[in-house]
């Protein structure tokens, strides 16, 4: 080994070398593999203390619509939650997703430029804003506020039994101010998102548009609406993540109550994140298990959700990096 | 007299150009004479639409003031509506059907944006109004104890160190391993490994923070038998940080010149040195910058440290023992009372919230123009 004066340094310092960069590759990888495995953990552990309680559910778990592990035997489904958070997303979803488009076309495309680069620092700073927060806004002075047009709705509308009360003039602390308050949290989000698309879109498109006599709107439809759609598709998923799991917010504006209605300015409902919230406290071991579940089943919707919404994102990229 | 307000940019306009011609299709006034060619379309003057908003304006509120509303959203919404129409039906007598699609579009965008904004400027001043009266050294320096429920008075003291001590030790844990992974992914990756390492750093973006509290707790409270800590919120906010660590790391290393690489590269320089000594210090303000605006994040969380941390009147200072108290969790629980005196603390406790979380994302910003890579080259 010391017999060449030259290869010996170098078979000495590469060692050293390859240790130095084994352990640190090993470090970093690690540090990769240690994310993935807890991702399996997270599902391992909440699959398993799941299947202690739904093993012992005497009513259907999935279809189920009533919420009392605590009986003999316990009965709990996660129909009122499946279909509380669905209502609740819709509403937040039909509400955010052109208005934040909308707040998108205007930071990019209308609003002075002086003005569009803090509204986007603005708009930046909103995602940040505390969901408990949220909350306590939408509970102390969003509900009081939505008295007006939940009445005028149940008015009018009451017809659709959708937007019918069964008592008028009960506070506002429905499926509906959820949604609307979930609107408002998510905008940031899917604002975001829509800005970039829309700020990638190739100058040459728009430019094309306008050369051949297109009005801004219809530079708008034409070049830049077609060239985000899928950004929009994927950002209002994201959004719509946001809005199934946020816990928080919903459980300080929703009045607890565990009825199924299609009423949805009536107050008293629930989501699986606001149910978890509301009935921790109270709840003994196996009470804490059946919660589980449900968080179990809230996990899997998200997980589906936000992998379309990367996979969208993805395809989007390649196809993006191939057309620039 | 708002009705008057909003037809006379019509009238006044029509006066301007050819007479009569708002009633007529606008192609007519180019047919009657060789007087009358011109090549640009006619226009509505620039000030008709601050006319238009406050005529609609002027007229929602009158009538939604006549009609007994007493919500202003209503009167808001009533004027939007008014100002599309007008708008529309101004422009396509003047300008054109394209031309009032346009303007439509336009004005759609406009009421979006201030439906945007309205919200969260409700938001900022309820809280600072609500927020401000309760805020003094007292406040900041005291905790709950020996305050009955319904008592006014009382602090957040305790809240306070429960934060610091629960967000530093998830910064703690995640920020190395958020960072290392951020570092393979750039300079290591391009396996199916690292594939599947980005598409599931993504997803976890996404898990809801009541998850990850569910996660904690199903495995180091009710499995491996440990009561409420500050350190098991600490683990679900990690849980939380974690992605969003290694996304801005990515990001940040991604703008690292391949030629600082090449250069230490060629210059015999191991790769682990050049990662530690070159790659990660150009990147630097942009990591800082990412690994703050992560803290503000999860400082924010309430949903795991309300299943982990539990909540404490009093003060605790030791984070791996017994129940905390954190400043989300003190607004929520202070609100839950349901008192005047306890709702008032809830809301300075959500003004001192939003400080802390808006000062971290200010500073974190500071950081990223500070650090801001002039001239690298490229």
């Amino acid at each position: 080994m010391d017999t060449s004066p030259n290869s010996a340094p170098t078979g000495v310092r590469g060692k050293a070398v390859r240790a130095g960069d084994r352990i640190f590759r090993g470090l970093s990888r690690g540090s990769g593999l240690a994310l993935l495995l807890i991702m399996a953990a997270i599902a391992a552990f909440l699959g398993y203390r799941a299947y202690l309680a739904v093993s012992r559910d005497s009513v259907d778990f999935l279809t189920s619509f009533e919420w009392n592990p605590q009986g003999h035997p316990p009965a709990f489904g996660i129909g009122v939650l499946a279909f509380g958070t669905a209502v609740s997303s819709v509403i937040a979803m039909l509400i955010a997703v052109p208005v934040s488009v909308g707040i998108a076309l205007f930071i990019t495309h209308y609003a002075p430029r002086r003005l569009a680069g803090p509204l986007a620092y603005l708009i930046d700073l909103l995602a940040a804003v505390p969901s408990v927060i949220y909350g306590l806004w939408g509970a102390l002075f969003l509900v009081p506020y939505l008295d007006g047009l939940t009445r005028w709705l149940d008015h009018y509308l009451g017809w659709t039994v959708v937007f019918d009360m069964s008592e008028p003039g009960s506070p506002a602390r429905s499926l509906f101010t959820a949604g609307i308050l979930l609107a408002v949290m998510i905008l940031p989000i899917i604002t975001n998102v829509s800005r970039e698309v829309f700020r990638q879109v190739p100058k040459s498109h728009e430019e094309a548009a306008l050369a051949l006599g297109a009005t801004r709107w219809e530079v708008i439809r034409t070049a830049v609406l077609p060239f985000g759609r899928s950004g929009i598709v994927s950002a209002s998923m994201l959004g719509l993540g946001r809005a199934l799991g946020e816990t928080m917010a919903v459980a300080t504006v929703l009045s607890p109550g565990f009825a199924f209605s299609w009423r949805l300015l009536d107050p008293g409902s629930g989501t699986f994140a606001q149910n978890i919230a509301a009935k921790f406290n109270e709840a003994d071991d196996f009470g804490r298990d059946a919660l589980i579940a449900s968080g179990l089943v809230l996990f899997a919707i998200t997980l589906l959700v936000n992998g379309a919404a990367r996979l969208i994102i993805a395809r989007r990229k390649e196809y993006s990096g191939a057309a620039a | 007299m708002s009705r008057t307000d909003t037809t006379a940019p019509a009238q006044r306009s029509s006066r301007g150009g050819t007479a009569d011609a708002g009633e007529r299709p606008v192609g007519a006034a180019h047919r009657r004479g060789a007087t009358d060619v011109r090549l640009a379309k006619r226009r509505l003057p620039r000030w008709s639409s601050p006319l238009v908003a406050a005529g609609s304006a002027a007229l929602g509120c009158g009538a939604g003031a006549a009609a007994g509303w007493h919500n202003p959203v209503q009167w808001a919404l009533l004027s939007a509506l008014l100002f599309v129409a007008a708008t529309y039906v101004l422009t396509a007598a003047v300008e054109g059907r394209r031309q009032a699609g346009d303007r439509v579009a336009a004005s759609l965008v406009w009421v979006c944006f201030l439906a945007a904004v309205v919200p969260l400027v409700s938001l900022a001043w309820t809280t600072v109004r609500n927020g401000s009266g309760l805020i003094s050294g007292y406040f900041l320096t005291h905790s709950m104890g020996g305050i009955t429920n319904i008592q006014p008075g009382g602090g957040i003291y305790h809240a306070l160190l429960g934060t610091l001590e629960q967000v530093g030790l998830a910064t703690a844990l995640a920020a190395p391993v958020g960072l290392l992974t951020g570092v393979y992914l750039v300079e290591y990756g391009g396996g199916r490994f690292a594939a599947a390492v980005t598409f599931f750093v993504d997803v976890m973006t996404g898990v809801p923070s009541i998850v990850a509290g569910l996660f904690v707790l199903s495995f180091w409270n009710l499995g491996l038998g440990f009561g409420p800590s500050g350190f098991a919120g600490s683990m679900a906010l990690a849980l939380l940080m974690m992605p969003v660590v290694v996304r801005s790391t990515e990001e940040m290393l991604k703008l690292v010149p391949h030629e600082l690489r090449e250069a230490s590269l060629a210059l015999g320089v191991p790769k682990w040195r050049t990662i530690a000594r070159v790659v990660l210090p150009t990147a630097a303000g942009g990591i800082t910058t990412g690994v703050m605006l992560a803290v503000a994040r999860i400082t924010g969380e309430t949903a795991p440290v309300m299943l982990l941390v539990f909540g404490n009147p009093l003060i605790n200072p030791d984070p791996f023992a017994g129940a905390q108290e954190s400043l989300p969790l003190y607004v929520w629980n202070q609100y839950k009372l349901g008192n005047d005196a306890s709702v008032d603390r809830a809301w300075a406790g959500a003004l001192t919230l939003i400080a802390f979380v808006m000062l971290l994302n200010l500073l974190a910003r500071a950081v990223a123009r500070w650090k801001s890579p002039r001239g690298t080259g490229r």
